[in-house]
């Protein structure tokens, strides 16, 4: 692989498919793109018109103007951003002394922490809510954090595990010499040095901990703290025929996504893959 | 879990802490980096300990235990699970499941590898079919769902998939409508979600492959065809292992997707689940036996594809 198109009708054949598969890809977000934007008339005609023939933007003065979507999208923000500083504060403490120390349970616990991953969150559903009933925490923005927490760090851990491994050890030892213990070390100079690695997987707690659904759905229970993934869907019966206003909705949160992905998608790539080829 | 935990890292234990028990032991609470180290990790195992561990075997004591929210609770033994195994609602859920994760997990394989073999070679726009590819992996899979059902919405003019699929003839009923049609629609919402991202583990793997083995395979004259089943696939197989091991988990855990995609009328484990623990709180105990099950299993697939699929998996 990897080398030269055999023949011409190889190289067009590919490029056909490379192109599908990239329509297929982005072909729905401009579908909705184009609900959102068209106005009712044009989303009631059958069947659909494939190009936009209306420009109409009272599907975003709906749900802009919807108490319930903008709390949401508040609340989606808080969940989210707490659920990212907890992980980054508790996972990168964690994964320097992974990654730099040494002890004796540094396998077992490394294993442990990733262990997590495969853990389905459903099994833990009810006794959480038995113990956030009890302890008066269910529909707070707690009862979602605390599981979101537990969810991320195994991401977190393993991403900045690779970060920090990939700094070269002479700086580091460097420090050392000039008399700076492990945890001056740690935070004078790999973690400044590592910034791109901390932000990349911040951003990617934030982005798991924003797109969770099944501990918001669960202990959530209005729109004082449901997060935009609980409301969006509850649309489909506040607006029934409203088609316009939801994809203006699923919008409104994808594309802040879209872009996000887009600007980091290199480092995003090389580091969910890393451990995948080790 | 221990199992589960050797796929993720290749770690092992180190041999100094099982052979020197005693004279090490000590070393590891004296020596001011190791206790350092331990005082760094502890805040992520009390997390570990209290969110997961904890809640877990709360579950399982939970199991044999008939409860009424806020209420008493007594011991039953093992008539939970009985009766979860005779309601008619688990058997739907666990078929669904079954079909889904099936499906969509096998899809994702095939159609990610062909992805990835494209984009293994060097071409113009390889950086923006790579980019593009990610997005959808981003998106909330609730939201996704309502993006898709409003493609799958039959007769009106935001329907563009339903249409497509009504006029090529394919299938000519109402698609939300019809559960079996729901799982396939879900499948497939599942395939284009998730495809990509495992196109780009399994590019990782593929372009590890130092670039001679397929040159002297070349020189052994094997086809385009022979080398794919004797050199990529072989080499590729780790990476493909973690990828599968990784989306079966995935699949079979599904609750937001089918949720929302079936209206919540749908079926799956986690839905089973959530029924019962959130919406029927007579149904608590069931809820809670099912979410076990759902723990047990996963383990089993996790066994299944370690011990059969190859151990080495990781290394």
């Amino acid at each position: 692989m990897g080398g030269k198109f055999e023949t011409r009708w190889g190289k067009i054949v590919f490029y056909v498919l490379i192109i599908l598969f990239v329509l297929m890809t982005i072909s729905p977000l401009l579908w909705m793109a184009k609900m959102a934007l068209v106005s009712q008339a044009e989303l009631d005609a059958y069947p659909p018109t494939i190009l936009p023939r209306s420009l109409d933007l009272t599907s975003f003065k709906t749900i802009f103007g919807d108490d319930r979507f903008r709390a949401g999208l508040i609340n989606s923000v808080v969940i989210a951003g707490a659920t990212t500083v907890i992980c980054l504060s508790v996972g990168s403490i964690a994964a320097y002394a992974l990654a730099r120390l040494k002890f004796g349970l540094r396998g077992p616990v490394l294993s442990l922490i990733l262990a997590v991953a495969f853990f389905p969150a459903v099994a833990i559903i009810a006794p959480l809510f038995l113990q956030f009933s009890n302890w008066g925490l269910v529909n707070t923005y707690q009862s979602m954090i605390i599981p979101d927490v537990l969810f991320a760090l195994p991401l977190t851990v393993y991403l900045l595990v690779a970060y920090f491994r990939e700094l070269p050890l002479d700086i580091e030892e460097a420090a050392k010499v000039d008399g700076a213990g492990p945890m001056q070390t740690f935070f004078r100079v790999t973690l400044p040095l590592s910034i791109p690695g901390v932000v990349t997987t911040g951003l990617l707690c934030f982005i798991f901990a924003a797109t969770e659904f099944l501990f918001a759905n669960t202990f959530a229970f209005d729109s004082t703290t449901q997060p935009v993934t609980v409301i969006i869907p509850q649309f489909a019966t506040q607006y029934r025929t409203d088609y316009g206003a939801q994809a203006a909705a699923s919008m409104v949160v994808t594309i802040p996504l879209t872009l996000l992905v887009l600007a980091f998608q290199r480092r995003i790539v090389s580091g969910l893959t890393a451990g995948a080829v080790k | 879990m221990a199992e589960s935990a050797r796929v993720g890292t290749g770690a092992r234990p180190s041999g100094g802490f099982v052979l020197g028990p005693l004279r090490t032991l000590k070393n590891e609470f004296t020596d001011k980096e190791r206790r350092l180290a331990y005082i760094l990790v502890t805040p992520a195992l009390v997390i570990i300990l209290a969110i997961a561990l904890f809640p877990l075997l709360y579950a399982i004591w939970l199991s044999f235990q008939e409860i009424i929210i806020n209420q008493s609770s007594s011991f039953v033994g093992l008539q939970n699970y009985a009766e979860m195994l005779q309601d008619p609602e688990f058997h739907s859920a666990l078929r669904n499941t079954t079909v889904f994760t099936v499906l969509s997990v096998s899809l994702e394989l095939v159609v990610g590898m062909a992805v990835a073999l494209a984009l293994s070679r060097v071409f113009k726009g390889r950086g923006i079919a790579r980019a593009t590819a990610l997005a959808p992996w981003a998106f909330p899979p609730a939201i996704a769902a309502v993006m898709w059902r409003l493609m799958f919405q039959d007769q009106v003019g935001g329907g563009i998939v339903a249409y497509l699929i009504k006029s090529s003839g394919i299938y000519t009923h109402p698609i939300l409508g019809n559960d079996a049609a729901l799982i396939g629609a879900a499948v497939l919402v599942d395939v284009w979600k998730t495809t990509p991202f495992m196109a780009l583990l399994l590019l990782a793997g593929l372009q590890v492959i130092p670039q001679d083995v397929y040159e002297a395979s070349k020189v052994d004259g094997a086809s385009s065809w022979q080398q794919f089943w004797k050199v990529t696939l072989p080499l590729v197989k780790p990476a493909m292992l973690v990828a599968l091991l990784f989306r079966t988990l995935d699949a079979w855990r599904v609750y937001d997707l089918l949720w929302v995609m079936g209206n919540r009328q749908l079926n799956s484990l986690s839905v089973y689940v959530y029924n019962g623990v959130k919406i029927s709180q007579l149904n608590f105990s069931l809820g809670n036996a099912a979410a076990v099950f759902v723990f047990l299993s996963s383990i089993a697939i996790a066994f299944v594809f370690i011990k059969v699929l190859g151990t080495r998996a990781v290394e």
